[in-house]
């Protein structure tokens, strides 16, 4: 093969590449980059989307930092949902996912029915139980009280509402109980029965044959639960807004995070500042704090090669 | 039942004789399975009586829903004729179709060359796209929202309408690109090949060999994709929420609930009225979706 026709077909090869490529470029340059770029460049000018943005230096970062109010209760919120809620939410998938392996008679109904909340939408779910936990005639709060037991205030009460969202997000816990549920049926079942010979406990065989085979799915679904908490917007902005009785739609007059900051979490102070506050270079500093929070958890992912991109590789 | 009555049995051999082991082994069996299957209905019950409360508030009195009770009486079905009178709930209902129907149909013929290439083609680079695809799928759409919104609406004049969520669809979408992806590794490049001797170009293979093969893994992208835009709240919330002839069903339940203040009632059933589509689209689809979960184990 002379070298003419090889390079023709390397090119060939390459533009077809590029072709089928093509629309995942375009956007990748257009949704990603562009805007990647731009949200730098704006954190650091003063803009408020009518007069042209204005060079301001690290103002935008200090006023973040040192006097945004709501900036440090967001992360602080957060710390506390990656410590609790993503903690709750594995423990709990795989508890359940450990239920339903066991589990001989309608198998098939009781996966539907773990399943089924997960896909609630998200704004109907978190409506649905500010009501079922509203704290004077909620269902839940009048079978705690009948049963002679506290009755907290859950999303008007600035102690219990993360409480409340991670009842929520337990609630939803179906997609990693099918994750949790395929990796157990893939631990080898010899490895049972070789335990069961050497006259191991249910405990002794959960924690010296189970575990060790699907620790990299536990490392998965808590790095993917940091990140997703990173991004965690609907749930507790609506059920704020709701539990606080203020209208919802265009009129926007709420204090976030109700009650007392307490729901806030990152993305609502990028809403918070573009949106309300109109200071676009200051939620650009706090969409770039965001965006550097997940890709470090997305690199720890992509290091650890706990199964995400594994197959092919 | 049949199930449930023989279930123990199984664990000796009917013919053996009945010793005391073996009854001491059955009996285990027994209470291990009536253990298992208790915890099994509370979890049930856990999971179900939200929506069973929900649905049962939705068929009460505005009055009624205020009380502590736990029953409708009498049933109000009416309020499910109220919530669809409501003005604009219909057109949020045709809004919410628009964008997750059209969005979906895009994502899927702009995604599915992207995660062909990314699966099948070898070329520099490779590596560094799907790493980059991920970074894409992880990243909160807060990050890049600013310099978006400045694009849509001041550049475009597109704000107040649907238009700036559905657009990008056309060019691919990570989440898409990477669940396709890991399906189209598991198809055997042999078949491929053959497409390939039998004289088929790159797209012919595509459509005639991977397409029908790859039927289950776009099932469940394109699900993903529905529920992605039948859910969303951020996206409207930023280009829509000015326009309420431009809102969706997840946008608009919320200022529904504003409007009707104190009718929990009404607002359970729009609410209801929501999460019901969704939940019949999914027993159709059963199969796909838990596929695609298991096969990404991620959606945000």
């Amino acid at each position: 093969m002379s070298t003419y026709t090889l390079r023709s077909k390397r090119r060939r090869s390459a533009l077809r590449t590029a072709a089928f490529m093509s629309p995942w470029l375009i956007g990748f340059c257009v949704f990603f980059a562009y805007p990647l770029i731009s949200t730098v460049y704006f954190s650091f000018t003063s803009y408020d989307g009518f007069a042209a943005p204005q060079f301001s230096g690290f103002k935008n970062w200090s006023f973040v930092f040192n006097d945004y109010p709501l900036f440090w209760p967001a992360l602080r919120n957060t710390l506390w949902l990656v410590i609790v809620m993503v903690a709750c939410r594995v423990v709990f998938g795989l508890g359940v996912g450990l239920l339903i392996t066991k589990i001989k008679t309608g198998t098939g109904v009781f996966r539907t029915l773990f399943y089924l909340p997960y896909l609630a939408p998200p704004v109907a779910a978190t409506l649905g139980f500010v009501f079922l936990l509203n704290p004077g005639t909620g269902p839940v709060n009048s079978i705690l009280g009948d049963l002679g037991m506290g009755t907290p205030g859950w999303f008007t009460d600035a102690t219990w509402s993360k409480p409340a969202l991670t009842g929520l997000a337990v609630w939803g816990v179906g997609d990693l109980m099918v994750i949790f549920m395929a990796a157990l049926l893939d631990v080898p079942k010899e490895q049972y029965e070789a335990a069961e010979l050497d006259g191991a406990t249910a405990y002794h065989r959960f924690r010296y044959v189970t575990l060790p085979n699907i620790s990299p799915i536990i490392m998965f679904a808590v790095v993917t639960g940091i990140i997703q908490t990173m991004q965690y917007y609907t749930q507790p902005l609506v059920a704020g807004k709701v539990a606080s009785g203020v209208m919802g739609g265009s009129g926007q007059q709420f204090e976030p995070g109700y009650p007392d900051k307490s729901t806030l979490t990152l993305p609502q102070l990028v809403y918070n500042l573009g949106f309300q506050r109109f200071d676009y270079g200051s939620a650009c500093v706090v969409a770039l704090v965001l965006f550097v929070l997940a890709m470090a958890f997305t690199a720890l992912l992509m290091r650890r090669r706990s199964g995400l991109i594994q197959a092919g590789e | 039942m049949a199930q449930v009555l023989d279930h123990p049995k199984a664990a000796g051999p009917v013919s053996d004789p009945v010793t005391p082991a073996h009854r001491v082994a059955r009996r285990k069996a027994l209470l291990h399975w009536i253990a298992v299957h208790s915890l099994g209905v509370a979890a049930a019950l856990f999971f179900v009586l939200p929506f069973v409360f929900l649905v049962l508030t939705s068929l009460m009195s505005d009055q009624q829903a205020l009380t502590r009770d736990l029953w409708p009486h009498p049933f109000e079905w009416a309020n499910y004729k109220k919530v669809f009178d409501t003005p604009g709930f219909l057109t949020w209902w045709k809004n919410t179709l628009l964008y997750a129907g059209l969005g979906t149909v895009l994502t899927v013929v702009s995604s599915l060359p992207v995660a062909y290439a990314l699966a099948k083609f070898r070329f520099r680079g490779r590596h560094l796209s799907l790493m980059l695809v991920i970074s894409m799928m992880m990243l909160p759409p807060q990050v890049v929202v600013i310099p978006m919104y400045l694009f849509w609406a001041k550049q475009l004049d597109l704000s107040g309408t649907l238009w700036p969520l559905i657009i990008p669809m056309a060019f691919g979408d990570a989440f898409s690109i990477f669940l396709l992806r890991q399906f189209l590794l598991t198809i055997p490049d042999e078949y491929l090949d053959a497409a390939k001797v039998d004289g088929c170009g790159e797209l012919r293979t595509l459509l005639r060999v991977v397409v029908p093969m790859a039927r289950p893994g776009i099932a469940a992208v394109a699900l993903f994709q529905f529920f992605y835009a039948w859910n969303d709240y951020f996206g409207p919330q930023i280009y829509a929420s000015e326009n309420p002839g431009a809102w969706t069903l997840s946008y608009g339940l919320e200022s529904f609930k504003g409007a009707h203040h104190t009718d929990w009632n009404l607002t359970m059933a729009a609410t209801v009225l929501v999460m019901a589509p969704v939940i019949v689209v999914f027993f159709f689809a059963q199969k796909a979706f838990v596929e695609g979960v298991t096969l990404t184990g991620v959606k945000g």
